[in-house]
């Protein structure tokens, strides 16, 4: 094939042209004839049809599905109303629109804000919403002078409320208008077609992970429409099926309890029930109103939202990652009975101090407690005890027990946005550090992850379903919100996750003997004083988080900014022969375990065995907290 | 006065000189047509198109002057920065409408898959021009490498109808540079058996419980709606079954300008990107229709005949491929949108709306025009 003159290679490629451009011929040709077809000889058929393309498809949207508590209360609901809309065909400049339209019915300047905001994000054929929620007397007023206005249309829509405001907020999420970034969303899954005539998708929260199930089957309806694109008479109709209802694990009431105990303090509770791993409260305070989401937010509501220093808007049940502080104790208890490191009865003499590599690590009771076994090291937190047992157990063998209980990982709850916390271990600090002489692992770490500082970091949700998986011996579930998807049509009912994820290989003497001095934390340990007079047995277990290190100095809280306060903790599962509630509580910088979040998992267990309705928040006001005595510290009891 | 004239003349002289006269005649009147469409289609993008077409020109000017020995050797290292882009595309791109196709690059946003239009063929060009005298069987397999590299990469974003317009533009260097019938006509064979059979038992294999293994589902359901419109009237049938109607309620002279019921209530989506043709055959009927297909063919006729005049082999092979390419461009958004191809993403050359294509095809043009003054330059040595 090789060509030694260069004058036949010439010809060669002449011909070749030849070739392509007698197909580049034949391929215009044949489009020629097509346009020929098309515009000559179907030309009639295809004129008749653009005629009838005076009928137009309109997408019917379905009605989104609603979302209730466990008991039927509604979280999530729709309402209809009569929204002024005009399609963008219709329009050239819509200030001269607009001031005409003013004399019929109110449009604010938020109006024409929002409305431009619609029109630049907005497809070709939908039409875009001037004034939402008119009352029936501007309806009235309009519908009289109609005519004025080509183009310009009321219609009945649906809109999404949420009846109970910031209530589990967090939980539920809210639905906003979709923007291009869903657009691509919806493009990817193929599901362009079916959010035709969709304005709003869940952006986050439930709204948001169940948005498939909640959306339903868009509908449309051949409708004949005028010259100026408005719709005459309905020729044929396929209705649209609505979206599926959530029915929740969620207790609606327990939540409120819960959500008012905080009373407005930064923290989180998440408590779940062992048998099944439904979530029945999952609590971030401060909260926010979902209801402001719905029709695209003020500016100044958004930032009022978003540069608050509280973050109302950080769902902190699952994406704030503490150390568990003295709540990791029964665990690490329980895996120095699984390995046979330590039996129940062996007891340590506690000076106070544990010299490890010439490093000397503090209890916080000074002179310590003196002799002390397991049950007492849980009841009364002994930091002693664990410094020794971490440096026994190694770091490797404390991960690998932890992994079973998810610590570190994602629960894999129904929502988004859960982060996954760290599970201290050598590979981990290999991977999480670029150089290498951070990558080493130290003996002396293992010490201080032993207490559940250090390294160690999890989230509300991964500490409350630790809880839950101990109470129920071992039997761990992927928590969820959900407990099942009802059909609205057919009221068939889906069950989400009714089988457990695994079953931990525990004695059952172990776990009940945790379970014990769980129990003794609230009867004579730590917890005595939020549980005093219980009418139910509770195990439970107090916990502190350092936010701040305090380099040898002993802690005084009053001197110490509210910010930079240590984190207070709290776990507990009741009643303790047959665990129906588990949770965990975090007050952020609440100081003392026992002090703060002790008293709020008090209030929602009372209320969830025995329907005890509490007088008051278990938290005091922000300026009182300062108020409080340091009962905790004063007594010599470790968190 | 005359003075400055003269200097004026002087200017506009300096900067016409590289540009070949006729492309660049037939460039605007292409321009012109699609600022008319665009006009009616939608007026808000008249400014920003004018924008990216004074971009594309400046872009097609720089082309023309710089000497074909250096347009060549740009060739090797473009190809490898442009293939290494796309593995980075495959690695840390962003998904836009479930595909990667783009970079982020910190101050844009690229899309690596463009640059390999013009890159490929160059590529290949300059490959073929190193071998030349010596070319034999092996030089195509290599060849073929090259161009199947990117093409896959292209492919696996997935992005087919932008790999098409790659794969096109590399087979026709290959074509050129006198590529085996033998090699040829088996696969055209398969090619049409192929399509044959897909119409011919369109019904069967569109149900959806079939997969179609080498193509993405959404692939598989573009071709199948070509077939049946009405299948999903609602979703992605709409585009072809409205630009039709579009197209044939034209007639013979059209509705006029700015009168297309079909445009202006807005039955027509994308209709001032890849569907910008249906406004013209709404508007401007069959003349319209037959007025742009001869603009496109005594442009591809320009480009023909710089091919043939061109004094190196890798000229030759540039112009050839170059042309084509404007071909497959015109020949792949007219027979979708007139509902004979299937709805791949490919803009209506020098009139659809966008930046990206149009300066890649002035680029094209540009190129061509610097191997057409190389000619010049030969001659007068």
């Amino acid at each position: 094939m090789s060509f030694d003159a260069p004058d036949q290679e010439l010809q060669h490629f002449r011909s070749r042209l030849l070739v392509a451009g007698s197909f580049m011929l034949l391929c215009f040709a044949v489009l020629v004839a097509r346009f020929g077809w098309l515009q000559i000889n179907r030309f009639d058929y295809y004129h008749t049809r653009a005629e009838d393309n005076r009928i137009a498809l309109v997408p019917i949207s379905p009605n989104r599905g609603l979302i209730v508590d466990r008991d039927g209360e509604v979280l999530a609901r729709n309402y209809a109303a009569y929204t002024l809309e005009i399609a963008p065909t219709h329009f050239r400049r819509a200030d001269p629109l607009f001031d005409q339209l003013q004399s019929v019915v109110e449009i604010t300047p938020r109006d024409r804000r929002r409305f431009r905001k619609i029109l630049d994000e907005s497809r070709n054929f939908d039409s875009v919403p001037i004034r939402i929620r008119l009352s029936d007397e501007e309806v009235a007023r309009f519908v009289a002078r109609r005519f004025e206005f080509q183009g310009v249309e009321v219609k009945a829509r649906l809109f999404r409320d949420y009846p109970n405001g910031s209530l589990a907020a967090h939980v539920i999420g809210y639905i906003g208008r979709i923007n291009e970034r869903d657009l691509e969303r919806i493009a990817a899954r193929e599901a362009s077609a079916n959010y035709r005539g969709t304005e709003h998708i869940g952006k986050v929260g439930l709204e948001q992970s169940y948005e498939d199930e909640l959306h339903g089957v868009t509908g449309f309806e051949e409708v004949e429409v005028d010259a100026g694109g408005r719709a005459v008479r309905q020729l044929r109709r396929t209705p649209p099926t609505s979206g599926n209802n959530l029915v929740l694990t969620l207790d609606r009431g327990l939540q409120r309890v819960a959500e008012n105990a905080f009373n407005g303090r930064r923290g989180a509770l998440v408590a779940i029930e062992p048998a099944t791993g439904g979530v029945l409260a999952l609590v971030s305070s401060p909260s926010f109103n979902p209801n402001l989401f719905v029709d695209g937010i003020s500016t100044q509501d958004w930032n009022a939202l978003n540069n608050s220093p509280d973050h109302p808007l950080l769902n902190r049940a699952l994406a704030s990652a503490n150390p568990p502080g003295s709540t990791f104790k029964p665990f690490m208890a329980l895996a120095a009975l699984t390995t046979g490191k330590r039996t129940a009865d062996q007891a340590i003499v506690d000076p106070g101090y544990f010299d490890f590599g010439g490093h000397r690590f503090r209890d916080d009771k000074v002179g310590g407690h003196g002799m002390v076994d397991m049950y007492k090291s849980i009841a009364f937190s002994c930091n002693t005890y664990y410094y020794r047992l971490a440096a026994d157990l190694g770091i490797e063998q404390i991960a690998g027990f932890m992994d079973g209980f998810g610590l570190g990982s994602r629960t894999g709850v129904d929502l988004e946005g859960e982060a996954s916390g760290v599970l201290p271990s050598p590979e981990w600090k290999r991977t999480r550090f670029r150089r290498v002489e951070q990558q080493k692992w130290f003996a002396g770490e293992t010490i201080s992850v032993g207490i559940g500082q250090g390294y160690n970091a999890y989230t509300p949700i991964q500490l409350a379903s630790a809880v839950a998986t101990l109470a129920a011996d071992g039997v761990r579930f992927r928590p969820h919100l959900v407990r099942y998807v009802e059909d609205v049509r057919t009221g068939s009912r889906r069950v989400i996750e009714p089988e457990p994820l695994l079953h931990l290989p525990l004695a059952q003497e172990h776990v009940d003997f945790i379970k014990q001095a769980m129990e003794g934390v609230n009867l004579e340990g730590t917890g005595r004083r939020a549980f005093k007079d219980a009418g139910y047995r509770v195990a439970g277990k107090t916990g502190t988080a350092q936010v701040f290190s305090l380099r040898g100095a002993t802690y005084r809280e009053k001197q110490i900014r509210e910010r930079l306060r240590d984190h207070s903790l709290y776990v507990a599962f009741a009643p303790v022969e047959k665990p129906a509630i588990a949770l965990a509580v975090l007050v952020e910088n609440g100081g003392f375990g026992s002090q703060a979040a002790a008293p709020i998992a008090r209030q929602v267990l009372d209320y969830y065995l025995l329907g005890i309705e509490p007088e008051r928040p278990a938290l005091p006001d922000e300026e009182a907290s300062d108020e409080i005595e340091p009962a905790a510290a004063a007594q010599g009891v470790t968190p | 006065m005359t003075g400055r004239r003269f200097e004026l003349r002087r200017v506009v002289v300096a900067l016409l000189e590289p540009l070949d006269p006729i492309l660049l005649v037939l460039l605007c009147l292409l321009l012109g047509y699609a600022f008319t469409l665009m006009a009616s289609a939608s007026p808000a993008r008249m400014e920003s198109q004018m924008i990216n077409s004074a971009v594309a020109v400046v872009v097609m000017w720089i082309a023309a002057r710089l000497p074909v020995p250096r347009i060549l050797a740009l060739a090797l290292p473009v190809y490898l920065v442009g293939v290494l882009l796309l593995v980075a595309v495959a690695l840390f791109g962003q998904t836009s409408k479930g595909a990667q196709r783009w970079l982020d690059i910190g101050v844009a946003r690229i899309q690596p898959s463009e640059i390999m239009k013009i890159a490929v063929p160059l590529m290949l060009a300059w490959y073929f021009h190193h071998r030349e005298g010596a070319i034999g069987a092996r030089d195509f397999v290599f060849a073929g490498i090259l161009l199947l590299v990117p093409v896959g990469l292209i492919v696996r974003q997935p992005d087919l109808g932008t790999a098409l317009l790659v794969a096109a533009a590399g087979f026709f260097v290959l074509f050129f540079a006198g590529l085996s019938w033998k090699l040829i006509a088996p696969v055209a064979v398969a090619g049409i058996i192929g399509i044959g059979s897909i119409v011919g038992f369109g019904d069967r294999i569109c149900q959806p419980e079939v997969d179609w293994v080498v193509l993405h589902g959404y692939q598989k359901n573009r071709v199948c709606t070509l077939l049946d419109p009405t299948s999903d009237p609602l979703g992605k049938g709409f585009h072809i079954i409205q630009s039709t109607i579009a197209i044939g309620s034209g007639g013979l002279a059209g509705k006029g300008w700015r009168d297309g019921t079909q445009t202006h209530l807005a039955f027509i989506p994308e209709r001032h990107t890849d569907f910008i043709f249906a406004v013209l055959g709404e508007e401007f009927g069959f003349v319209g229709a037959c007025l742009l297909v001869f603009l496109y063919i005594a442009l591809i006729t320009r480009g023909f005949v710089i091919a043939i005049a061109a004094p190196t082999l890798s000229s030759r092979l540039l112009a050839g491929a170059v042309t084509m390419i404007f071909f497959t461009y015109a020949f792949v958004n007219m027979g979708m949108v007139s509902g004979m191809l299937p709805v791949v993403g490919v803009p209506l050359p020098f009139i659809s709306y966008g930046g990206t294509a149009l300066v890649t095809l002035c680029l094209g043009l540009g190129i061509l025009m610097s191997i057409q003054r190389a000619r010049y330059l030969t001659q007068q040595t």
